[in-house]
C-alpha cells in the first residue's frame, strides 16, 4: 500500500497551500491581536490561545505574496515547528486531505510564485496543484532577516 | 530487576546524603573529636552504599563501601580524624557526585575507583601518608584495630594473664601484590599455633583462610614468647609487608566512654530540638508544578472576566460569589508560589566546600560564614543563581581576599573572612557577597579600563568612586595581574551582570579600600507573578512592572522643558529624562502629547515615561513572548488580562539611560 500524509489545506490568493497535519496545532478564528512594537512588519503582534501567547504572521507577507485584507473569512492556522509555536493568517482553511506520497515532487522554482526555498514538494492532484510548505523555513528568523538584507 | 523507575528517587536521594556528607565533613574537620558527626556521616554513606548497590551501580557501592570502613574506624575511636583523612575522603565524596552526575546525564556511571578505593584503604590501616603532605598526622592512636571480645575470650585472656602469658594484638600486612592471600595466612597461623593460642581474628577465621579480608588483618595472640620472637616467627612466612606486635588490654578506652556519653547526650538533646522542624515532605517534579500554574493562570483570567461581568450586571449573589472566588483563589496563589519556593540553602550549601578548596589551592586562609540560608526563592531563580554566586565567591576568594603575609603586613588577622548573607526585603531577596580583603584599588581599576579603551583617561577623572567600581563589570576587564585557574580570564563579571539583569535583577559593588568589598544581590521573589501599574498609551495598554516605579505625576506643559532637545523634568530637584511611551512604541505615527509621567529608577538613574493615563495596580502572570519573538525592544513579555487581551510589559532597563 502507498504511503499517505494528511494535508491540511488553505488559500492565500486562491492558491491552495498545504502542510503536514503533524506541524498544525489548531485553528482559530481571527481574534484580537497585540501589536508587538519594533519587529518585522509581517509579524501582526501576540494572540491569547489556551492561556498562552502566541506570535501571529501574516503569511502573505511573510512569502513575499501581497498582504492579508482582513475578513472575517480569514483563520488563524496555528503550527509548531521545532517548539516554536506561531499563528499564520491566512485567506481561509478549507479541507485536511490525505495524499499518496508518491504523487509529491521535488520543489522547482515557480515564477511568480512563493519562492523555492519554503516549498517543500509540489503534490499533483487530479484537478489542481497543491504546494506543500515548508515550514521550519517560513518559521526561521534568520531567514527572514537575511532576504530582507537582500532586499535592500 | 528493572530499575528504571526508581532512577529520579535514587539521583535525588544520592545528590541529598552526598550534600549531608559535604557539610558533615566541613564541620568534623573543625571538630575532629565529635563522633556524632561521624555517626551522620556513617549513616549517609551506608544508605548511599545500599541504594546504589540495589540500583546496580557498583562502583559508587565499592567506593562507599570502602569510605564506609574508614568511618567506622574513625566512630570506634580507632582512628583519628586528619587532614589527610579528610582530604581522602573529601576526593572519595567528589568522585561520588561525578559518578552520580554522570547516571543523572544518562550514563552508566562508572568510573575507575581502584586508586581511591586503596587509597581510603591506607587511611583504614593507619599508614596513609599524602604526598607532600606536611600534616601526616601523628594522632593515629592506634595502628591496630581494637578487637571486641566477648565475655567468654575475656576470662580466658584473664586467666591466661593470670598463669604468666602475654595476651598480644598482632596486625599483619601482606603485601600489596600478594596473590595468594588465604594460605599465606593460613602459613602465619601455623607458625603461630606452635608459639601459642589465637584467641579471635579480625576478621574470622574463615575469611581469612579464604583470602576475603583487605591486605591486612588482625589477630589476638596468647603466649608466653616475647613480642620480638613472635614478630621474627611470622615475618619468616614471605610475602609479608609489615608486622605490628602490641600489647592487649582491655581497659583502653573505657576512660573516654563517660565524657562521650555526656557529650552525645548535649547533642541528643540539640538534634532533638531541631527535629520538629522537619515535616513530610513528597517529591514533585516540577513539571507539574509549572503545568498546575498554567491552570491555575487560566482560573485567574476567567476570574477577573467574572469580575468584569459581576461590576456589568450588579447581581448581589454573583458579586459575593465572585468575592468569595476572588479570596480563595488569592489564597492558592500563595500556596502555589509558596510550593515553588525554596531555601536559597540549596545553592549555598556548596560553598564552604568551595572556599575551603580553594582557599587550599590558593595558600590562603579564610573563613566562610553564611547568614540566611533558609531564605527562599522561586525555584526558578534558584537554578539560575548558583553560577553567578560560585563567580563572584571566586573572585572574593582570587581578587578580594589577599595572601597571609600581606594581611599580617597590613595588620589584619592572618585569616580573610567570606560573608555570604541573604534576606527578604519587600518583594525582593537580597544576597550580599562581603569580604574583608584588600577592597577595590580605583586606580588600578582606572589604569586597566583605560587600557582597555572602556573609559577615555579624562572621562575617568570625573568618575565617582561607585561608577569606577562599576566598571570591573565592563566585559573584557579583569584586575588580577596573573591569570590564575580560579578567575581572572575577563569573562566572568560581565557575565554575571548579564544574568542577574535577565532575572530581573541587579548588582552593586561597594568598597572601602584595604578593608573589603561587597557585592550586593538583588533579585525578585518570584520570576512568575509581576505586580504591575497598568498605563493607558493612546489605545494600547502596557504594564509597568512596579518594582522599578518611584511615583506617578501628573504633567502639566509648562512642567516639561527642554534639554539639547530632549525632554526632561524638574522632580524634586532632579532633572529627570522624559521618554514617550508611544513614540518608544510606535503606537500612533504622529507625536501626540500626553501628561502623566511615570517615574522609574535603575541603579540611580531615572526617567520619566510618558504615558496618557494610568489605570491601576494589577498582578500579572508574566508570559514569555515565545522563542520565535526573541529581543524585542524593550519589551520583557506579556500578559493576558481580564477582559482577555494580551498586554505587553514595559522593561524599565532598557528605558533608563
Amino acid at each position: 500500500m502507498e504511503e499517505t500524509v494528511k494535508i491540511i489545506v488553505f488559500t492565500l490568493n486562491g492558491q491552495r497551500y498545504g502542510a503536514d497535519v503533524k506541524q498544525v496545532m489548531s485553528i482559530e478564528k481571527m481574534k484580537e491581536i497585540t501589536k508587538v512594537p519594533g519587529t518585522s512588519e509581517f509579524i501582526k503582534g501576540i494572540m491569547t490561545l489556551h492561556g498562552e501567547t502566541v506570535p501571529v504572521i501574516d503569511l502573505k507577507e511573510r512569502l513575499e505574496i501581497d498582504q492579508t485584507e482582513p475578513s472575517d473569512l480569514n483563520r488563524i492556522v496555528v503550527v509548531k515547528v521545532d517548539n516554536i509555536q506561531v499563528g499564520l493568517i491566512v485567506d481561509a482553511a478549507t479541507d485536511v486531505l490525505d495524499i499518496d506520497s508518491s504523487v509529491i515532487e521535488e520543489a522547482k522554482e515557480m515564477g511568480g510564485m512563493v519562492r523555492k526555498e519554503y516549498i517543500k514538494g509540489v503534490a499533483k492532484l487530479e484537478s489542481e496543484l497543491l504546494i506543500l510548505l515548508e515550514l521550519g523555513k517560513v518559521l526561521a528568523m534568520e531567514e527572514a532577516e537575511e532576504l530582507k538584507e537582500v532586499a535592500n | 530487576m528493572n530499575t528504571d523507575q526508581y532512577i529520579e528517587v535514587f539521583l535525588d536521594e544520592s545528590r541529598e546524603h552526598l550534600q549531608a556528607i559535604n557539610d558533615n565533613l566541613l564541620k568534623l574537620e573543625k571538630q575532629p573529636t565529635e563522633i556524632d558527626i561521624v555517626q551522620d556521616i556513617f549513616r549517609s554513606a551506608h544508605t548511599l552504599k545500599g541504594m546504589s548497590a540495589t540500583m546496580g551501580f557498583e562502583d559508587i557501592a565499592s567506593l562507599t563501601h570502602q569510605m564506609e570502613n574508614v568511618l567506622d574506624k574513625i566512630r570506634h575511636n580507632e582512628l583519628a580524624v586528619s587532614t589527610a583523612v579528610i582530604d581522602i575522603t573529601f576526593s572519595a565524596v567528589e568522585a561520588l557526585e561525578e559518578m552520580v552526575s554522570a547516571i543523572s546525564e544518562g550514563n552508566d556511571g562508572k568510573k575507575d575507583v581502584t586508586s581511591l578505593v586503596s587509597q581510603l584503604k591506607q587511611v583504614e590501616a593507619g599508614t596513609y601518608v599524602e604526598q607532600g603532605s606536611e600534616e601526616v598526622s601523628p594522632t593515629i592512636n592506634a595502628p591496630v584495630e581494637s578487637l571486641d571480645l566477648d565475655e567468654y575470650q575475656a576470662t580466658v585472656i584473664n586467666q591466661a594473664k593470670g598463669n604468666g602469658f602475654h595476651a598480644y594484638q598482632i596486625k599483619v600486612e601482606l603485601t600489596e601484590d600478594c596473590v595468594l592471600k588465604g594460605p599465606r595466612a593460613y602459613m602465619v597461623f601455623d607458625k603461630l599455633e606452635s608459639e601459642g593460642e589465637v584467641i579471635k581474628t579480625v576478621p574470622e577465621v574463615e575469611d581469612i583462610e579464604e583470602g576475603s579480608f583487605d591486605q591486612s588483618f588482625s589477630i589476638l595472640f596468647l603466649t608466653q614468647e616475647s613480642k620480638d620472637s613472635i614478630k621474627e616467627t611470622i615475618k619468616k612466612v614471605s610475602e609479608i609487608q609489615n608486622v605490628v606486635v602490641s600489647d592487649f588490654s582491655f581497659e583502653k578506652k573505657a576512660p573516654e566512654k563517660p565524657a562521650n556519653t555526656t557529650e552525645s547526650a548535649k547533642e541528643t538533646k540539640a538534634t532533638t530540638q531541631e527535629k520538629p522542624k522537619q515535616s513530610k515532605t513528597i517529591r514533585v517534579n516540577i513539571e507539574r508544578i509549572d503545568s498546575l500554574m498554567n491552570l491555575f493562570e487560566e482560573v485567574i483570567i476567567d476570574r477577573s472576566r467574572l469580575e468584569d461581568l459581576s461590576l456589568k450586571y450588579k447581581d448581589q449573589e454573583l458579586t459575593e460569589t465572585v468575592e468569595n472566588l476572588t479570596r480563595v483563589t488569592e489564597d492558592m496563589q500563595g500556596l502555589m508560589l509558596a510550593m515553588r519556593m525554596v531555601p536559597i540553602e540549596q545553592v549555598f550549601n556548596r560553598f564552604p566546600r568551595m572556599v575551603r578548596d580553594l582557599s587550599k589551592d590558593l595558600h590562603k586562609k579564610i573563613s566562610l560564614e553564611i547568614i540566611g540560608s533558609e531564605t527562599e526563592l522561586d525555584r526558578t531563580v534558584i537554578d539560575e543563581i548558583g553560577d553567578p554566586l560560585v563567580h563572584l565567591i571566586r573572585n572574593s576568594l582570587d581578587h578580594g581576599i589577599e595572601s597571609p603575609e600581606k594581611r599580617i603586613q597590613a595588620g589584619k588577622e592572618e585569616e580573610g573572612k567570606i560573608v555570604l548573607q541573604a534576606y527578604h526585603s519587600g518583594n525582593n531577596v537580597y544576597i550580599d557577597i562581603e569580604d574583608d580583603g584588600a577592597g577595590i584599588n580605583r586606580e588600578k581599576v582606572e589604569k586597566k579600563a583605560i587600557e582597555n579603551g572602556l573609559i577615555s583617561e579624562d572621562h575617568s577623572k570625573q568618575l565617582t568612586d561607585e561608577e569606577v567600581y562599576h566598571l570591573i563589570f565592563a566585559s573584557g576587564f579583569s584586575t588580577a595581574d596573573q591569570i590564575s585557574d580560579i578567575s581572572g580570564r575577563g569573562v566572568g563579571l560581565d557575565v554575571v551582570k548579564n544574568k542577574i539583569e535577565s532575572l530581573g535583577g541587579s548588582i552593586i559593588v561597594t568598597s572601602n579600600p584595604g578593608n573589603g568589598s561587597k557585592f550586593s544581590i538583588q533579585l525578585p521573589l518570584t520570576l512568575s507573578i509581576l505586580s504591575t501599574l497598568l498605563v493607558k498609551v493612546q489605545h494600547e495598554t502596557f504594564a509597568v512592572p512596579l518594582s522599578s516605579i518611584i511615583e506617578t505625576v501628573a504633567l502639566e506643559d509648562k512642567d516639561i522643558k527642554y534639554v539639547h532637545g530632549q525632554k526632561v523634568m524638574d522632580f524634586r530637584g532632579h532633572i529627570v529624562p522624559l521618554v514617550s511611551l508611544n513614540k518608544v512604541y510606535g503606537v500612533t505615527e504622529e507625536d501626540v502629547a500626553s501628561n502623566s509621567a511615570v517615574i522609574i529608577q535603575k541603579g540611580d538613574k531615572r526617567t520619566g515615561l510618558l504615558v496618557d493615563s494610568f489605570i491601576g495596580q494589577r498582578e500579572v502572570v508574566l508570559k514569555t513572548l515565545g522563542n520565535y519573538l526573541k529581543n524585542v525592544f524593550a519589551i520583557s513579555g506579556a500578559t493576558i488580562l481580564g477582559n482577555g487581551q494580551v498586554c505587553l510589559i514595559v522593561d524599565p532597563n532598557a528605558l533608563v539611560k
